[in-house]
């Protein structure tokens, strides 16, 4: 059998039929771009990386809703009576070829006027001329080459928000005027006196005063900020000493040059500002192609087909849906509110809600819940409730998902802050005490040196260089994490929680058993032949596990959406699918997803697939349970306890029937009695428990595909390296207190010299820098060596 | 007068000018998305090098 590959997508081609000149096609669809390409003289998309399509979709009606204006407007980030300008997120963007189809749109449509991809963010911004054109016409020409863009709720609910750039302005601004006095400062570094230097030292002294004043006054601003904030909290943070340290830098070089006493301190007050931005921005590394915020609002379209009473079909915005309005819902779309089934054959996939991947098939007037997805052909519910109101959306008004987090400096930070901040403020008001009585002249010298000396940058830089770089090495082994605060709450758990479905098991890959009449020769050729000519996952996935037979030529093929298939070859039928569809009325309902058989129209027997658990999962547990609690809450019915129970340590909890407010609340209930808990969950349904969770991991097949609400994101291949994720975040909390004492030696040589009121400008520029450069080499060799013992 | 003060003001001219030109970077979006940029650059040679049947579409307006 020829395995060749399809030229547009890279799929196994099932048929060879399909082909133009030496160009194989998995289906008419990839087919149709590769034309629609070759007309435009586009075909340079296939030389840049090989097989870079993907199979267009199926979308008769389903951008209907953008002929309306005011959701049309929502979407839009510029529109004048010509030109309009959208920016749409394509899921589909991954490599060269995309990007360079997506510019050259304008050879497609000439009213397209440029169009610009950004790959992090995997969003194509396209202006067009809006009097031949529209948005509609637009979407659907990208989806007609395989790009189709997702629209969701959330993008009609977004405000249209402006980037900040604040930090990139700040670190500029401070990086250019630390340069700037450096230069100006080194002339009195190497010539105390002298006819040169008291002629031109004012002007210089001036110059360097000029520069500070933007540093202290805006690059360092949020640092006054945070530390006013802790203050009136009565919370000594580590901003309280850095904004201290940055105030009495500033007074002391200004009265030093106004009243001609030295130079000033100009040089290390620059420095330091840059020093803690760059760990600022080096700590702020974040995934624009992930999102950590996702509620339903991005897995919900933004409209939905109304018939009203004249049977008209219009597409209305979803917050306007009103109780008792009639909705089609067609094949593959999602059900948006809590409504009952008026007619057509409804098979509901809550995977999204349950983590249960079967779909379930309802009569009319069946109650169905938001959050499902048709699976079948059109139905037509009536809606019993408004969109926020139903079932699944009302889990997002719990208060978890309202509560703001605390971001900014890390706890292991401002824990250490406060008691040395009281440790600094005591130094400098007994050495200035003492020297009072010594030297009254000396005294406020070195009150301010002490405060100047202390100021803790290199303690302010140990947690965002370590957390930083590892949360980068995490990144490229798989496992993205929202911030650094993260990394911290990881290294102190006690208690880990997995979700069972699409956790623990994998959707690909099952296992299955045949019970029933053995087959024949030819009924197993006749069977391989049609699962093959079935795209159907479950199709695909029975194809793969059957042996290998001689493909026979199929006359007549037909699949029943959400039903089965049937087949005939020669004198021979096979029919396919759930029991009622061959025929097999008294079956009960299963515990797992089955697929009957029969040939001739006689039953012959069942496929059972069992969730397959991934591998290493044994192995994984067996290492947490020394440390950590183990529990298992799942969705599902108690049909794979035994299993688990095989599999898992024996003190590992298991609970079936969990819905997702139940795991909600078993969680919260735990962290009470003080437990920290780690939750790793995947569907919507674990999305309370995410959020609820001290830590909470959304495990992804494909990290590019929407996840719920997380503090982090898992490659889903990576989960038996869990164990490995978080001891090396403990390792970063060591590392971390390394540091702290490598600062404190730094600050206790300093001191030295502050008490003794020695501090010259030239020691402190030297020190400065030579004790936070020391800790970002030292954190950044510490923390990519526990990064290398990750695998 | 000392050469000084024009070299000085020289020099801190010539900083100040490469500070805006960053500021006016940044402004303009050109440190929003570093990836994508350093992809782009390499279509344009090749569409350069391949002027077979790119003849009528080949001007960007």
């Amino acid at each position: 059998m020829n395995q060749a590959n399809c030229f547009h997508c890279g799929d196994i081609c099932v048929t060879t039929n399909i082909k133009i000149e030496e160009k194989q096609f998995c289906c008419t669809g990839c087919k149709t771009v590769f034309e629609i390409l070759s007309e435009s003289d586009l075909t340079n998309y296939y030389d840049l990386v090989s097989s870079p399509g993907a199979i267009p979709e199926e979308i008769v009606g389903k951008y209907d809703f953008l002929e309306d204006k005011t959701i049309v407007n929502k979407l839009l980030d510029f529109n004048d009576d010509k030109h309009q300008i959208v920016t749409l997120y394509i899921p589909h963007i991954h490599c060269s070829s995309c990007i360079w189809i997506l510019e050259n749109l304008h050879k497609l449509q000439n009213d397209i006027s440029s169009s610009q991809v950004n790959f992090g963010k995997k969003t194509v911004r396209v202006s067009y001329n809006s009097e031949n054109y529209s948005l509609k016409a637009l979407v659907l020409l990208l989806s007609s080459i395989g790009y189709e863009p997702y629209i969701s709720l959330e993008d009609y609910d977004k405000a249209k928000h402006s980037v900040d750039r604040s930090l990139i302005y700040k670190l500029g601004i401070a990086g250019f005027a630390f340069g700037n006095v450096m230069f100006l400062s080194f002339p009195e570094y190497f010539q105390v006196s002298g006819y040169w230097i008291e002629t031109y030292s004012p002007l210089f002294r001036w110059l360097m005063f000029g520069f500070s004043l933007p540093v202290v006054f805006y690059a360092s601003a949020d640092y006054f900020k945070s530390a006013y904030k802790g203050l009136t909290s009565k919370l000594l943070n580590i901003d309280v000493p850095i904004a201290l340290g940055i105030t009495v830098l500033f007074v002391r070089s200004t009265i030093e040059i106004v009243f001609d006493l030295g130079t000033g301190f100009f040089d290390s007050l620059t420095g330091l500002v840059f020093f803690l931005l760059l760990g600022k921005f080096f700590q702020q590394k974040t995934y624009s192609f992930l999102s950590f915020e996702r509620d339903y609002k991005s897995y919900f379209p933004i409209a939905v087909t109304k018939i009203d009473q004249q049977k008209e079909e219009t597409p209305i915005q979803l917050y306007e849906i009103e109780k008792g309005d009639r909705l089609l819902i067609r094949n593959e779309e999602l059900i948006p509110v809590d409504g009952i089934l008026i007619n057509g054959d409804a098979n509901i996939d809550y995977s999204f809600v349950t983590g249960e991947k079967e779909s379930v098939p309802k009569q009319s007037g069946d109650k169905l819940f938001a959050g499902g997805k048709q699976t079948s052909g059109s139905i037509e519910i009536e809606a019993i409730k408004s969109v926020e109101q139903s079932y699944l959306t009302q889990l997002w008004s719990n208060d978890v998902f309202n509560a703001a987090n605390a971001d900014g400096f890390t706890t292991i930070t401002n824990a250490i802050s406060k008691h040395f901040t009281i440790a600094i403020l005591s130094i400098a008001f007994i050495s200035t005490a003492y020297w009072l009585f010594a030297d009254a002249s000396k005294a406020l010298n070195v009150f301010t040196a002490v405060l100047i000396i202390a100021c803790p940058c290199a303690i302010a830089l140990s947690a965002p260089f370590t957390f930083g770089n590892l949360l980068r090495i995490f990144g490229k082994k798989g496992f993205y994490l929202k911030n650094a605060s993260v990394l911290e709450k990881l290294a102190d758990l006690n208690t880990l929680i997995f979700d069972k479905t699409g956790t623990l098991t994998t959707s690909e890959k099952g296992k299955s058993e045949y019970e029933g009449l053995a087959l024949t020769a030819e009924e197993n050729n006749l069977l391989k032949s049609t699962v093959r000519s079935s795209n159907h996952p479950l199709s695909r996935q029975l194809y793969n596990i059957l042996d290998k037979h001689n493909i026979v030529s199929i006359d007549h093929f037909e699949e029943h959406l959400g039903q089965g298939i049937e087949a005939k070859s020669k004198d021979n039928s096979i029919k396919l699918g759930s029991a009622q569809f061959v025929g097999q009325l008294t079956a009960k309902k299963p515990l797992n997803t089955e697929i009957h058989l029969s040939t001739n129209n006689i039953y012959k027997g069942k496929f059972t697939f069992y969730g397959a658990y991934r591998k290493g999962l044994s192995k994984l547990f067996n290492i947490l349970k020394e440390n950590y609690d183990l529990v298992v809450l799942s969705g599902d019915n108690d049909g794979e306890r035994g299993n688990l129970k095989k599999l898992l340590p024996v003190k590992t909890k298991l609970f079936f029937n969990q819905k997702p407010a139940d795991k909600l609340e078993y969680i919260k209930y735990h962290q009470s009695e003080g437990s920290k808990i780690l939750m790793v969950g995947d569907g919507l349904n674990d999305a309370g428990a995410l959020a609820q969770s001290n830590v909470g991991i959304a495990l992804s097949e494909n990290v590019n595909v929407f996840s719920p609400a997380c503090d982090a994101i898992l490659q889903a291949d990576k989960l038996p390296q869990l164990s490995g994720y978080l001891k090396a975040s403990q390792q970063a909390i060591s590392v971390i207190k390394f540091s702290f004492l490598l600062s404190f030696i730094y600050n206790l040589v300093g001191l030295y010299f502050a008490t003794t009121g020695q501090l010259s400008p030239v020691i402190a520029a030297i020190l400065m820098p030579l004790s936070s450069i020391s800790i970002v080499v030292f954190t950044t060799i510490c923390s990519n060596y526990i990064g290398s013992k990750l695998q | 007068m000392s050469v000084i003060y024009l070299l000085l003001a020289l020099s801190i001219l010539v900083a100040l000018v490469f500070f805006i030109a960053f500021i006016l970077a940044v402004k303009k979006g050109q440190y929003d998305d570093s990836y994508t940029p350093s992809v782009r650059m390499l279509f344009d040679d090749e569409l350069i090098t391949e002027p077979s049947n790119k003849t009528s579409t080949n001007n960007k307006d």
